[in-house]
């Protein structure tokens, strides 16, 4: 634990006199912060009184960039944005680009897309996975999770020759179409894939000691997710039966059958446990997704290099592992935006920090921390 | 270590004692650069293949080279994402804790020189040599986890061209894949090579 002792911020909230009160400071640079979140923490004893996160140790200024590429060179940026489901940020663009552009996309794209971002929510959700147990002290679950997650890459790299930084999804379409055989081996690892599920299920959510250690730890309540606007696992781990790709659909979601799984407690376990039922509901559609999908074009033919959109503004948005993730754009007439918002999912999912963690342990708030699945690329862009 | 130095210093002022020093620079690189502890310095996405490296497929313990998040434990700090202006002064500090001898590893085009971000941004810093002194260099954006071995390879290669003497340094050995080493001046010795051509 990096402790900046002598910090302004350990200073701001002085002693009570007759309380014991302990400022701690976690981070930037801290294992269990999932990247550079500091939060500083009031501790009286163990006890967390106060947790406060400070953010912006990974403000890259995406968004202010965005106003000097043009509308193609965005897409690359967007993939650094969200670094553990790039898919979804790319989508999400391109999804603003078109409305904003009028564009129409061809079906197989569309199939496509979904495809690869059902892929990406599971390699997603399964760092998540890795990343809660390894915080609970399971180390082992991480190796498990990991070795899903690397299935995907694999898969990623034979489409788009990249493991991590796709650029996949453009205005339009996709960028490439599947080499041969691709499909028979994502059907044979969503076979796979639940088999390693139920094997994670037993390892470690059947576990007393992981019960233990995140059952009834910070309980979210359905009201307080609306109210602070918790979207994805986060909502769904507290009962709040919201997700954009069946109650705002998107793409050719609406031709899927699949489920939305919601938790009952708003506790870590239940948010985790919502990720693990997510993968298995990512498999039966990226099985469907495959059957359906016909030959055809994969990208809107005659579209212009150097996109122009008239003046205006679109704001598109999809559900990606994290939650709702928006692209709001503002066009000028030129070929570069004029704007790009990004409403990030793991901004608001981190917002909910101080309202969970108080009252718990220490040692409960990177647990807690984990179960919020924040990706700092995303939260400050 | 200063002891190891001044030890280093008197040597070299005797007759005859190379033979003494390079037995023990030998031991000692070969020490120090088998057991490479890293300081997983992750800011952003290279924090993710850092991971990877990490894990089962490529399993960096292999080559003794152990992600440890204390700069106390730690032999060298693998830089690996974009570093903010923000972020610059933690990663200094965390550099200062880490305890001699140290080397840097700057994975990513951004921790190299800003990479993707260097233009158009006000926030990242252009390069982590900026302000440490950066030892191997990884392109890529993200780089594979295999060129994250072969940086530590490379930095095995850098470390044993150390020595403790302080005008004893010697040169460097070049490795280029795939070919017949090539050698510039007095060859130290054999570190590394038999497992590079294992992992290849």
């Amino acid at each position: 634990m990096t402790a900046e002792i002598g910090s302004d911020a350990c200073f701001t909230n002085r002693i009570d006199p007759g309380v014991d009160e302990l400022v701690v400071n976690v981070g930037p640079s801290h294992p269990s912060t999932h990247g550079v979140c500091r939060v500083i923490v009031h501790l009286d004893g163990e006890v967390v009184t106060k947790a406060e996160p400070v953010i912006g140790y990974l403000h890259r200024g995406i968004e202010k960039m965005a106003e000097n590429r043009t509308y193609l060179q965005v897409v690359p940026l967007t993939d650094r944005l969200d670094y553990v489901g790039s898919m979804y940020a790319n989508w999400a663009y391109c999804r603003a680009v078109e409305r904003l552009a009028g564009i129409q996309v061809p079906e197989r794209a569309e199939y496509l897309r979904v495809i690869v971002c059902e892929m990406q929510r599971i390699a997603s959700h399964m760092m998540s996975l890795g990343s809660a147990a390894a915080d609970t002290g399971a180390a082992t679950m991480f190796i498990y999770a990991f070795d899903q997650r690397e299935r995907v890459i694999e898969a990623f790299e034979e489409l788009c020759g990249a493991r991590l930084t796709y650029n996949y999804v453009r205005p339009g379409g996709v960028s490439f179409e599947i080499p041969e055989g691709w499909t028979e081996r994502v059907l044979q690892f969503c076979r796979d894939h639940r088999e390693g599920l139920e094997q994670m299920d037993r390892l470690f959510f059947g576990n007393v000691i992981a019960k233990d250690r995140m059952k009834h730890i910070g309980v979210l309540s359905p009201e307080d997710a609306v109210a602070w606007g918790a979207s994805g696992p986060v909502a769904r781990g507290s009962g709040v039966n919201w997700d954009m790709r069946k109650h705002d659909p998107y793409s050719v979601y609406p031709r899927f059958d699949f489920d939305v799984p919601t938790g009952s407690n708003g506790d870590c376990y239940d948010r985790a446990r919502v990720r693990l039922f997510e993968c298995y509901e990512s498999c039966r559609i990226i099985e469907q997704a495959i059957s359906q999908m016909h030959p055809g074009p994969i990208r809107t033919p005659g579209l212009p290099r150097l996109l122009a959109p008239r003046p205006g503004d679109a704001y598109d948005h999809i559900e990606s592992a994290r939650g709702a993730l928006g692209v709001y754009l503002v066009s000028d007439g030129s070929v570069r935006p004029y704007r790009m918002k990004v409403r990030s999912p793991a901004f608001c999912n981190l917002a909910l920090l101080p309202l969970l963690a108080e009252g718990h342990m220490l040692s409960d708030l990177v647990v807690i921390l984990g179960s919020l699945d924040p990706v700092f690329g995303e939260v400050d862009r | 270590m200063a002891l190891i130095d001044r030890l280093g210093e008197t040597l070299d002022k005797g007759q005859g004692s190379g033979i003494i020093l390079s037995t023990v620079d030998s031991l000692l690189d070969w020490a120090r650069g088998k057991s490479l502890w890293a300081m997983p310095m992750g800011t952003a996405c290279c924090a993710m293949e850092l991971i990877a490296a990490s894990f089962n497929k490529f399993d960096f313990d292999r080559h003794g080279t152990f992600p440890r998040p204390d700069p106390r434990h730690t032999d060298v700090m693998i830089v690996a994402g974009t570093i903010t202006k923000k972020m610059a002064p933690a990663v200094k500090q965390l550099y200062e804790q880490m305890a001699d001898p140290k080397w840097v590893i700057a994975m990513g085009n951004c921790a190299v020189s800003g990479g993707i971000f260097y233009y158009d941004t006000y926030s990242v810093v252009r390069g982590v040599d900026e302000f440490l002194p950066v030892d191997v260099y990884i392109a890529g954006c993200p780089p594979r986890p295999e060129s994250l071995q072969d940086a530590v390879f490379r930095l095995r290669e850098r470390i044993a061209t150390e020595s403790i003497a302080p005008d004893r340094r010697r040169e460097a050995v070049l490795t280029l894949p795939g070919s017949a080493d090539i050698s510039f001046g007095v060859r130290p010795g054999d570190h590394g090579a038999d497992e590079q051509g294992g992992a290849r």
